[in-house]
């Protein structure tokens, strides 16, 4: 399985990797650890004239924690993520889910801004962003501008990125309180039936704030304000969890596919959601 | 498509040049240019890990990635880590524990692990799986392959505090 032919670039700076976008419009694309691109040019279900290559382009990964704002650059790869100490610390939801993602081999590959940016419904990282309300910082030929998360997905392989702009960034406010990242796949190293990241916090037994994000459970993420408001001001009792899933229930518009019929998708969500929940109380 | 690159690699320590298209994936680089046949073509789809070699420090899948991006790069196979006549203690131990049945999965298995090691030298039984989930096999079951992996790590650090 090789892919059509194309011309190869290996940029040095953003500005370089901006001017072949530009020349080229919907002929190029950027390619960071290639795991999600370059199996679609082998099915050929993406043709790809003009690939840049983002590896050498300056100033693209790495991670940086300044007071409570974490910032991730676009080309650090989710093997990164989970080496790195201080972001463990800081967000440590961030571990969790990239140990969920895939097997070894894509981690050392597979990066956070290729996760964000491609739109397919079965990545993990734009639920979670949603989930910590993260914005995304792109830069085109008009400039630098900052889009959140949870404005960014409109359909599957849609998003808000225009064609000509490279996402540069994802950054968002270190979460306090409860945390948790629960997927169930069909095996390891597989995307999720269903995935939900949800963060909690607990103020003398209640729950003042809670964000909850549902992934592959739509054509895009699911951030289920519903579900969140229904555990707010509860103890986390019975009724209120059961509320929240509910709540999800009403918001994810799962479809039928090689992981199974909708119901079971929907049982694996509530499942899923539940378990996430109470873990995330647990460390609240 | 004439659009050919000249791409230099160093593979297992030995610097080689050459004309090649983008698109070339750096497995069939390895086999067919190279003739490093030890890292094998399992799936070419990004799931078995059969072609599993070193590239700048990072265990990947050699089928989901194109020449051009590994071009400066050095890359280690199999054959870089054992021969033979002296085999790496990874090897050595797949030997003793029955860690293979077919083979096929074994080079990949090995390079994979080798990486793991020297990142966590002393894996408990449950890091060696989840550290070796990229890598599938469909004769052994795994159980022999954790096993060897295992006794390599002992061996490794048997031989590193006798050094010391
Ligand atoms: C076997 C296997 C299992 C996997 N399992 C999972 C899983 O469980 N969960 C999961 O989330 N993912 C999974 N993946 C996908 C993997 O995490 C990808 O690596 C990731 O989705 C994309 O990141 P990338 O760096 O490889 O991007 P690429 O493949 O290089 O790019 C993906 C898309 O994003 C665009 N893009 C990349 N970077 C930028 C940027 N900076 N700005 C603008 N556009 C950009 C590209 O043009 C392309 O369209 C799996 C992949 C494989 C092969
Ligand atoms: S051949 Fe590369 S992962 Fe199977
Ligand atoms: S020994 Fe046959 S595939 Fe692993």
């Amino acid at each position: 399985m090789i892919p059509a032919a194309f011309e190869y670039y290996r940029p040095k700076d953003l500005e370089g990797a901006l001017s072949v976008l530009e020349e080229h419009g919907d002929d190029a694309r950027v390619l960071a650890g290639g795991h999600s691109l370059i199996p679609m040019m082998k099915l050929r279900m993406a043709e790809v004239p003009h690939l840049i290559d983002l590896q050498d382009v300056d100033g693209l990964s790495g991670i940086s924690i300044e007071g409570n704002t974490i910032r991730i650059g676009a080309m650090t790869t989710q093997h990164d993520i989970i080496n790195d100490v201080q972001l463990a610390s800081a967000a440590p939801i961030m571990r969790e889910a990239s140990l969920q993602i895939a097997d070894p081999q894509v981690r050392y590959m597979g990066t956070v801004g290729g996760n964000v940016a491609n739109g397919d419904p079965g990545n993990d990282m734009p639920g979670l962003m949603q989930c910590l309300d993260a914005t995304f910082t792109l830069v085109g030929p008009e400039g630098e501008r900052e889009v959140a998360a949870r404005d960014f997905y409109e359909a599957a392989y849609m998003t808000d990125r225009e064609d000509d702009e490279i996402l540069t960034a994802v950054s968002f406010e270190a979460p306090s309180g409860g945390y948790a990242y629960e997927k169930q796949k069909r095996k390891i190293g597989d995307y999720a039936t269903a995935a939900a990241a949800v963060l909690l916090t607990k103020e003398g037994g209640t729950c003042t704030a809670a964000s909850i994000a549902m992934t592959n459970l739509s054509d895009t993420p699911v951030h289920s304000d519903a579900a969140g408001a229904a555990l707010v001001g509860t103890s986390l009792d019975d009724a209120a969890v059961k509320a929240a899933v509910d709540a999800m229930l009403g918001d994810i518009d799962p479809t039928q596919d090689n992981r199974g019929p909708i119901e079971f998708k929907r049982h694996a969500a509530a499942v899923i959601l539940r378990r996430a929940i109470e873990n995330a109380w647990a460390r609240a | 498509m004439s659009n050919k690159k000249h791409i230099t690699l160093t593979v297992n320590g030995e610097e080689q040049e050459f004309l090649a298209e983008p698109r070339e994936l750096l497995i069939h680089t390895l086999r067919e240019r190279l003739r490093k046949t030890g890292p094998h073509i399992g799936c070419e789809t990004s799931h078995c890990g059969a072609c599993t070699v070193t590239m700048n420090g990072k265990s990947v899948k050699s089928c989901t990635v194109f020449v051009a991006q590994a071009d400066g790069a050095e890359i280690t196979t199999i054959e870089g880590l054992g021969n033979p006549d002296s085999l790496h203690v990874l090897q050595e131990a797949f030997k003793e524990h029955h860690g293979l049945q077919c083979g096929f999965c074994t080079p990949g298995m090995i390079t994979r692990a080798s990486k793991l090691l020297e990142e966590n030298p002393n894996p408990t039984e449950e890091e060696v799986r989840f550290g070796m989930a990229g890598n599938l096999c469909r004769c052994t079951g795994y159980q022999n392959i954790v096993k060897s992996i295992l006794a390599a790590a002992a061996e490794m650090n048997s031989a590193k505090e006798a050094a010391q």
